[in-house]
């Protein structure tokens, strides 16, 4: 045994961040500033009439599939209210507009397609609702 | 990346996060001994879960053998190639440290070792997608 003080270290930082990460994980984050705006020719779909909700997702990756499932399911009823999805890998251009750092990113769209929010990881039910709530 | 082309194969999730947490026990001994064979031996593994997939590897054969059939509720399954991303990962951190001992840098051996146990620590006890975080920077720097 040489000495243990580099694995405490690393455990220590290791579940900091962890801890960091699962409480930022999939919450709506408003963005006032530099917000993009998209339309349904950059996004390959219509907008949704009052909100869009734009979903990342990429290969390597569990959480977007429960994400994906997640949104369609919720957003099925919804007349005014659009699900997409974009495989972020095939549309690396938008992402890096975007400034899309990993997946599953949602961004959440008001009618003129706005931004103005985004969650980052796979968002809880009653966090989109809410956030689909919140827009006007 | 011609993985992506093939059909997915689903496996157990539970298997992977078995896995990571076996790879935390060796990766934090090659650390606190600065035991570089104990190193090689889990860039075997790795190299066998990023090559082959990582319902391959020795740990997933005690998983579907010892562990498997002891566990009860539900199987949930998962693609397999985010977790094999994560080996594929885990593998260069394991060939940078493999490669620090060899020039005889604790340092290099250190830093690369910690990187590869934080990641295994994450996956097992927070479920982290080492995937879901890395590829798309990786894709991003790339195309740059």
């Amino acid at each position: 045994m040489k000495s243990l003080l580099p694995l405490v270290i690393v455990l220590v930082l290791a579940t900091a961040y962890g801890i960091w990460h699962k409480m930022r994980e999939g919450t709506f984050k408003v963005r006032k500033a530099k917000a993009a705006v998209l339309d349904a020719k950059m996004l390959g779909a219509p907008l949704g009439s009052r909100v869009t909700l734009v979903q990342f997702s990429s290969a390597f990756c569990t959480p977007c599939r429960t994400t994906r499932a997640l949104l369609s399911q919720m957003t099925a009823d919804m007349d005014d209210v659009a699900h997409l999805h974009i495989d972020a890998e095939a549309n690396l251009d938008l992402v890096n507009r975007l400034n899309i750092l990993s997946t599953p990113t949602t961004l959440i769209l008001d009618k003129s397609g706005t931004e103005v929010g985004r969650a980052v990881g796979a968002p809880k039910r009653d966090e989109v609702l809410a956030a689909i709530a919140s827009v006007k | 990346m011609s993985q992506q082309l093939k059909t997915p194969t689903l496996i157990d999730v539970r298997g992977p996060r078995f896995s990571a947490t076996i790879t935390v026990i060796v990766l934090a001994i090659a650390l606190a001994t600065q035991n570089a064979w104990v190193l090689a031996l889990q860039a075997v593994v790795f190299a066998i879960g990023a090559i082959r997939g990582p319902q391959f590897t020795p740990y997933a054969f005690i998983f579907k053998r010892v562990v498997k059939p002891r566990l009860r509720g539900e199987v949930v399954t998962e693609d397999s190639r985010p977790p094999q991303f994560a080996q594929s990962v885990g593998f260069i951190f394991a060939l940078v440290g493999l490669l620090g001992a060899a020039i005889g840098s604790s340092l290099v051996f250190g830093i690369a070792v910690g990187f590869a146990l934080a990641a295994a620590f994450l996956n097992s006890v927070f479920n982290y997608c080492l995937g879901c975080e890395m590829y798309l920077l990786v894709l991003r720097i790339r195309t740059r």
